[in-house]
Order: structure tokens, then C-alpha cells, then sequence
């Protein structure tokens, strides 16, 4: 890829667009099309998200039982979460997703078991509502949890075993907080799903059930962070250090006690928008606690975000204690920028990926002079392309309305009337709430935004712009490799991290760094290079 | 051997049907099984003289996959085999897929084996064909040859149609036809006629009109056939009537279900204008 000597701009997309679009069957085309913008800042532009994904085409996306115990509630280590369904479903019951915990001085921490009912023929033909009971009984027994989830799978909903009316019973019989997830698989148009019945779920049995004031001066709940590769440990000793309260982190190194307590913080500091803003939106309406969009992605970003939060205190030695951490881990973030930039500056980046990362990663690869040539969501909605000045445009599909919206109230009790006018005239003084712009303003002019991409696009992208990494998944891994770039993994973070934070930030430069500067992707020819390729039509007018 | 799938509007008599038709085949000299597709687990009770005692589901339940052939076919009146494929109580679980796994674990077991020497299988299959498992009977590889029970109430027509609608679609995948129309009386106005013309309009033939009597009723409370219960009697001529009918079945067809106007059409004309 070329960019213009002069100006420096990204390629004008539309040959790209209309050759990747070329080979799509036409009605498939126009569908596609939509969901592939090329970017302009400037403009308000519009973008297709959170639709259903087209047969046939290879997406990155998982479904909705894996947003939900796997992304939400699977970085809870207190709490024992049964997946009711065939044993192959329970592989994603073992965190492979790299969320780290600190197993407490209680040493309570189910993380590492896996828990199914192994549901077999005989119990889908028989219902496996007592083969649940059961499960729930034995786990109780040997483990004594002070709280089980119960998820469902697809052949759950499809026999209509009720997951709710069980945990409830078994509630009953053992006294311990049981609720259960109507989060099969086939739920919605992709993980994202998954998120938002989580969400639900912990609001509606968990969140407010403990009133004690968790103390200290500056309390806060940190949502949509989940400790994957160890990110959450950095960050808490930030606001160790400032003096912050952590009350709870939605879902990263957490615990059920955590989330009873929720309600009891002064602030909500939400991280990943897309999982996560129901439980920010939940907190406002019932208790009156204001949230507001940070992100720990990026050492800059860093910096913004502890100052956003102290400024949301308005205490000057709280201010005083961010800067000087700020201005202590800048050095070495500095010296490391200063080194890695000499052999990152230009390079180009692609990322396809969550439903926010692929948004936050530009700011580090920016950092060390990369540039974002193209990025996607795999999951992602409108809001999170756009911002949310777009949500009252969104059009609710019967997707959406699949799944449940909780009718939230106010509790006089808990109503934090404080925090509502803190919030009245903090906004009168210019500071953002419930704010978020989404990935496309800061993405630059030209480069290609695409949701949900498929392989094939994957592959063209590849073609054209030559990158020099990307940022996706396990899925997308190893074909990426196969054409010789070299692929880091934003899910999982492969075998490195932690990446939030000012330290997180400098692993991050020095692992890119390696990455793009190896020739090793470059020495291997893939097997396509050599022999003859096998080209398929399609047939005629099949779609 | 021919494998015969009996569907039809639930409560319209394919159970009662099926099993008087069987006798009659039985008599000739047949060599019957019968498959009773329903979680009810009542389609064989006539030839039993009584409930099976297990189901395949059951047993496979108990058993776990040690399950042999006798644990699950029992003899029956006639020299015939009964078996019931059973399910879930209701509103529990899956009885489409119960359906599924006890026809594999039949086939499993060798049921239609050639040592076993059938002329006849018979499903009996639960109601409207309310999903893909009560569809197995009819399956490419499965049963070929389908009859449905119907009457002259408007109900059981819709039935009949739309279970025309499912044969179709096996029908293009396989060679699973529809052999006819078997009208279970139930003194309905011009019944004969009307479901004449049905089968004429679906492209088949009402193979038998099966009058109503009441000693259909008394032989069932006694748990038999009305052949078996009173053999002299006209009404097990009429069953002898049918099982000759479909031994000497040649009209095989794929049906061309009706739309619902033209159905409601037949009703009015047959129904109410005469």
C-alpha cells in the first residue's frame, strides 16, 4: 500500500470495496456493503452493525452463550457457574480467555473447574431439569459456594427445560444465592447478546443485595475490564495508590460480594462500552450514580482517564496524587516510545475485534507511530462505531427484542440525590457523561472501517494494504500467519500482557516491536505460493 | 417388507385404526410389526391386550445402551411384534427427538432385519407432525407409504392437508408416497362424499370408509381388536375390508395439497349448500 507522498493520506477504498464486493453473490453485496464505511471524520457516517450474519460467510463471531458465562461472568472467581447442556459447550466453561484473579485470602476461586451437566440423549428426550438439580446439589456439596450461575445452551431453550424455576427451588433448599441464564446459544446475532442477558441477570440477582459502606473517601466501580493477561492487577494499584475505593470491577479479578456492594460507589468508570454500558445505565436509573467513558488502553489514554476521574472528585490532593503517577511511569513509557518508534514509525495495523478493542488498541499502536489502515468490530453495535448521539436511530430488529430489558425503577432508600446534582454541575462546567464517540471519529481519513469482516475480506485487506500486523482472534490466527503477517491476539492477548495501563502500555510497544520486526513471517512461503490453487463458483444466482 | 406410516388429526382413531387394520393383516397371514410413534405410549395396547409394559425409551433409560431386541418388541395378537417407542411426560423434555432415538435403536437392534421375516411395519405417529422427529417415520430409508385417518370434521381435513403439506416435502427427497385416505366416520354429512373429493383434490384415493359402530368402543374397553373381541361381527369385516385394500394397494402418489380457500370451498359445498 501506498499512501500520498504529499499528504500522507490513506488510498482512496472504493476499488478495494467494489473488488471485495465483486465476488459476493448481488444481494449479498448490497448487504455487505453497508457494513463497509470508508471513514471519513469529518462526517457524520453511518454504518451497518449488529445484524445478522449472512450464511455462508466465515465470520469471527461466537455466540450468545459464550458472551455470557464466558465474557461476564466467567472472570468471577467466587462463584461455581454450571453450564446446563452437551459436555462440548462446557470446553468454553474453562477460561481460555486468560482472565486472571487473585484467589483473595479466602482462597475461594472456582476459576480453574469447569463445570455441565454433561446433558446426554436420554436427558434431552427426558428433560434435564433434574439432572440440574442434582448438579446444582453436588457442586454445593463439595465446593459450599456462596453462589452458583446456571447457564443454558442451545438444546436447553430448544427442549424448554426451565433453568430459572430450578435455581430458584435449589435456592430455596440451600440457601445460597442460585440464579440461572436463558442464554442459549442461538440468542441474537452474535456474543453481544450474551452480554446484555448477563448484565441482566447480575442486576437483577445480585447487584444492591448488600447495603455496607465499603468506605474511604473515592469510590468507584470499574466496568467492562477483565483482567485478561493480568490488566486489572495493574490498574488497581493505580487507584491504590490515588486513595480510590474499588468497590467492584465488572467482571475482571472480581467477586460476588463486590457486585452486591455495587450500588454503594460514587462513580461508574466504564471501559468496555459495548458489554458492559446496561449495568452503567442500570446503576444511574435505580440508585443515581453517574457513569462515565474512560479507557486504560494506551498510556495517553491512561493519563486522560485517572485525570477524568479525579477531576470527577474535584479534590486537589487527589488530582495532585494523579498527576504524580502520571508524571512517575511517563518517563519510562517515554524511553520506551523514543526506542521502539525508531523501528515501528509508519508501520501499518488492522484490527478486527471485540467490541471495543479494536477502538483502544489504535491509541497504543499509536503511540509507537503505527497507524490504523483498517478496524471492525466483531460485535460491535451502531453506538460503538458511531457514538451514542446515534442510539435514538438505531432500529430495533426482533433480534434485539429477543432479549429481555429490565424495567429499572428508582430506590428511594439508595437514591444517591448527591451524585445527581454533582453530576448537574459538573456538566454545566463542560465534563462528559454517559459519553461516548464511538471508534470512527478518531479513526483516520480513508481507512476502511469494516463490522463483522469475513475471511474473504480478511484476505483481500491483506492483499491490498500489506499490513505489518493484526490485531484479531484464535479463529482468524492462523490463516493470517499462513500469509505471512503476523497476527497478535486481542482476545487472549496470546501468551503476553498485562497491556492496560502505563505498564501494560510498555509491554505492549515491546511486544509489537518484536512482532512487526521479525522476518520470520516473510521466510515462510504458504503453501499457495507453489501449487495450484482450487478456485470454487459460485453457482448461479444460489442466494 | 412394507413399511407403512399411519398419521392423521390427534383423538381421530389412527391407534384403533391401525391396530384393527393390522388383525385384519395378521389374519391373512402376515408377518407385522408394529412401531407406536406416540409418548402415550398407547398404540399397541388393542394387540397386547393391555399396556406395554416398557417402552424403548424407558428401557434404554434403565438400561443405558445395553439394550437387547426382547426387552423392547413384544409379541402381540395375530403373531404380530409390538413395540412402543414412548418419550417424556408431558411438557417435559423432547418426545420429537424420544421418536428419533428409539427408531434408530430399533434399527440399531435389527428390528427390520430380513431374520425376522416382515411383510409389514407400521408406525402409528403421534398427531400433526408437529416437528422434525415425528417426521422420522417417514425419513428417506424409513417408511414409504403413508395412509392418513381422517374424517369429515373440518379439523381432521386441515390435518390431512397439511400432513400432505410434510409429505411433499420428503416426497422430493425420497420415495416416501401417500397411499391414501382412510375415512374414520364420524356421521358428518355427506362424509363419504366430501372426503372423496379431498382425496381426489389431494390427488389420491379415500382407500376405505370406515362406518361408525359401537363395537369398536366395547372391543377396546376389553383391550382387543374388534377382530380378535367379535369376529363375526360386520364392523371387523370392515377392517378385513381395509387390510385387503392396502395388501392390494397400488395407488401411490405424491399429494397436491390444497390451499386453505379451496379446502374451506369443499367444506361449504359438501357441508352446507346440500
Amino acid at each position: 500500500m501506498s499512501t500520498d507522498n504529499k499528504t500522507n493520506i490513506f488510498p482512496d477504498t472504493s476499488e478495494l470495496i467494489e473488488e471485495i464486493l465483486n465476488k459476493y453473490p448481488s444481494k449479498v453485496a448490497k448487504k455487505r456493503s453497508k457494513s463497509l464505511v470508508s471513514n471519513d471524520p469529518e462526517k457524520d457516517q453511518e454504518i451497518q452493525a449488529n445484524i445478522r450474519t449472512i450464511p455462508g460467510i466465515i465470520t469471527q463471531r461466537g455466540c450468545c452463550y459464550a458472551g455470557c458465562k464466558g465474557v461476564i461472568l466467567g472472570p468471577t472467581r467466587d462463584i461455581i457457574n454450571i453450564v446446563h447442556g452437551p459436555i462440548g459447550c462446557s470446553f468454553y466453561a474453562w477460561l481460555t480467555r486468560r482472565n486472571q484473579t487473585d484467589a483473595g485470602v479466602d482462597g475461594e476461586n472456582y476459576m480453574n473447574y469447569c463445570f455441565s451437566t454433561d446433558m446426554q440423549d436420554t436427558n434431552i428426550v427426558f428433560g434435564g431439569e433434574k439432572k440440574l438439580e442434582t448438579a446444582i446439589r453436588e457442586a454445593y456439596e463439595m465446593f459450599k459456594p456462596h453462589s452458583i450461575g446456571v447457564f443454558s445452551t442451545c438444546p436447553i431453550g430448544l427442549i424448554g427445560d426451565d433453568v430459572h424455576a430450578v435455581s430458584r427451588k435449589m435456592k430455596e433448599e440451600l440457601g445460597i444465592n442460585i440464579f440461572g441464564f436463558s442464554c442459549e446459544g442461538y440468542k441474537g446475532v452474535s456474543q453481544s447478546a450474551g452480554h446484555h442477558i448477563a448484565n441482566n441477570g447480575i442486576f437483577k440477582h445480585v447487584v444492591g443485595l448488600n447495603d455496607t459502606d465499603p468506605g474511604g473517601k473515592f469510590k468507584i466501580n470499574l466496568l467492562g475490564e477483565y483482567n485478561i493477561g493480568g490488566d486489572s492487577f495493574v490498574l488497581e494499584k493505580y487507584f491504590e495508590e490515588m486513595g480510590i475505593t474499588l468497590v467492584s470491577t465488572f467482571s475482571g479479578n472480581s467477586t460476588m460480594s463486590q457486585f452486591e456492594n455495587a450500588h454503594m460507589a460514587d462513580l461508574n468508570a466504564v471501559m468496555c462500552h459495548r458489554s458492559i454500558n446496561y449495568i452503567a445505565e442500570m446503576l444511574e436509573q435505580k440508585y443515581g450514580i453517574p457513569w462515565i467513558k474512560i479507557n486504560f488502553i494506551g498510556a495517553d489514554a491512561t493519563a486522560k482517564s485517572l485525570r477524568r476521574i479525579a477531576e470527577y472528585f474535584e479534590d486537589e490532593e487527589l488530582m495532585a496524587k494523579a498527576e504524580a503517577i502520571i508524571a512517575r511511569e511517563m518517563l519510562e513509557v517515554k524511553a520506551t516510545i523514543e526506542d521502539v518508534k525508531t523501528r515501528t514509525e509508519g508501520k501499518l495495523c488492522m484490527m478486527y475485534v471485540g467490541g471495543s478493542r479494536a477502538h483502544h488498541y489504535q491509541e497504543l499502536f499509536g503511540e509507537i507511530g503505527m497507524r490504523t489502515i483498517s478496524a471492525g468490530y466483531e460485535f460491535g453495535h451502531r453506538d460503538d462505531y458511531e457514538g451514542r448521539k446515534v442510539l435514538d436511530s438505531i432500529k430495533i430488529d426482533a433480534d434485539s427484542r429477543n432479549i429481555e430489558e429490565l424495567e429499572i425503577s428508582k430506590e428511594e432508600a439508595n437514591w444517591r440525590e448527591d451524585l445527581v446534582e454533582k453530576k448537574t454541575a459538573l456538566k454545566n462546567k463542560g465534563y462528559a457523561f454517559s459519553d461516548y464517540d464511538g471508534m470512527m471519529p478518531d479513526m483516520e481519513k480513508n481507512s476502511l472501517v469494516i463490522d463483522d469482516i469475513s475471511h474473504w475480506e480478511t484476505e483481500k485487506l491483506i492483499e491490498y494494504y500489506k499490513p505489518d500486523i493484526i490485531g484479531a482472534g484464535i479463529k482468524e490466527k492462523y490463516v493470517i500467519q499462513k500469509y505471512g503477517v503476523p497476527l497478535k491476539q486481542l482476545h487472549s492477548y496470546d501468551y503476553g500482557g498485562p497491556y492496560a495501563g502505563f505498564k501494560g502500555a510498555i509491554n505492549f510497544y515491546n511486544d509489537i516491536d518484536k512482532m512487526v520486526n521479525t522476518k520470520i513471517w516473510g521466510l515462510i512461503p504458504p503453501p499457495w505460493k507453489n501449487e495450484p490453487e482450487l478456485v470454487a463458483k459460485m453457482a448461479d444466482a444460489a442466494y | 417388507m412394507r413399511k407403512i406410516a399411519i398419521y392423521g388429526k390427534g383423538g381421530i382413531g389412527k391407534s384403533t385404526t391401525t391396530q384393527n387394520t393390522v388383525a385384519g393383516l395378521a389374519e391373512m397371514g402376515k408377518k407385522i410389526m408394529v412401531v407406536g410413534c406416540d409418548p402415550k405410549a398407547d398404540s399397541t395396547r388393542l394387540l397386547l391386550g393391555g399396556l406395554a409394559q416398557k417402552t424403548v425409551l424407558d428401557t434404554l433409560r434403565e438400561e443405558g445402551e445395553d439394550v437387547v431386541f426382547d426387552d423392547i418388541v413384544k409379541p402381540g395378537y395375530g403373531n404380530t411384534s409390538c413395540t412402543e417407542s414412548g418419550g417424556p411426560e408431558p411438557g417435559v423434555g423432547c418426545a420429537g427427538r424420544g421418536i428419533i432415538t428409539s427408531i434408530n435403536m430399533l434399527e440399531q437392534l435389527g428390528a427390520y432385519d430380513e431374520d425376522k421375516a416382515l411383510d409389514y411395519a407400521f408406525y402409528d405417529v403421534l398427531g400433526d407432525v408437529v416437528c422434525g422427529g415425528f417426521a422420522m417415520p417417514i425419513r428417506d430409508g424409513k417408511a414409504e407409504e403413508i395412509y392418513i385417518v381422517v374424517s369429515g370434521e373440518m379439523m381432521a381435513m386441515y390435518a390431512a392437508n397439511n400432513i400432505c403439506k410434510g409429505i411433499v416435502k420428503f416426497a422430493q427427497a425420497g420415495a416416501v408416497r401417500l397411499g391414501g385416505l382412510i375415512c374414520n366416520s364420524r356421521l358428518v354429512d355427506n362424509e363419504r362424499q366430501m372426503i372423496e373429493e379431498l382425496a381426489k383434490k389431494l390427488g389420491t384415493q379415500m382407500i376405505h370408509f370406515v362406518p361408525r359402530d359401537n363395537m369398536v368402543q366395547k372391543a377396546e374397553i376389553h383391550r382387543k381388536t374388534v377382530i380378535e373381541y367379535a369376529p363375526e361381527h360386520p364392523q371387523a369385516d370392515e377392517y378385513r375390508t381395509l387390510a385387503r385394500k392396502i395388501h392390494e394397494n397400488q395407488l401411490f402418489v405424491v399429494p397436491t395439497p390444497l390451499e386453505i380457500e379451496e379446502l374451506e370451498g369443499l367444506l361449504i359445498e359438501f357441508g352446507i349448500l346440500n
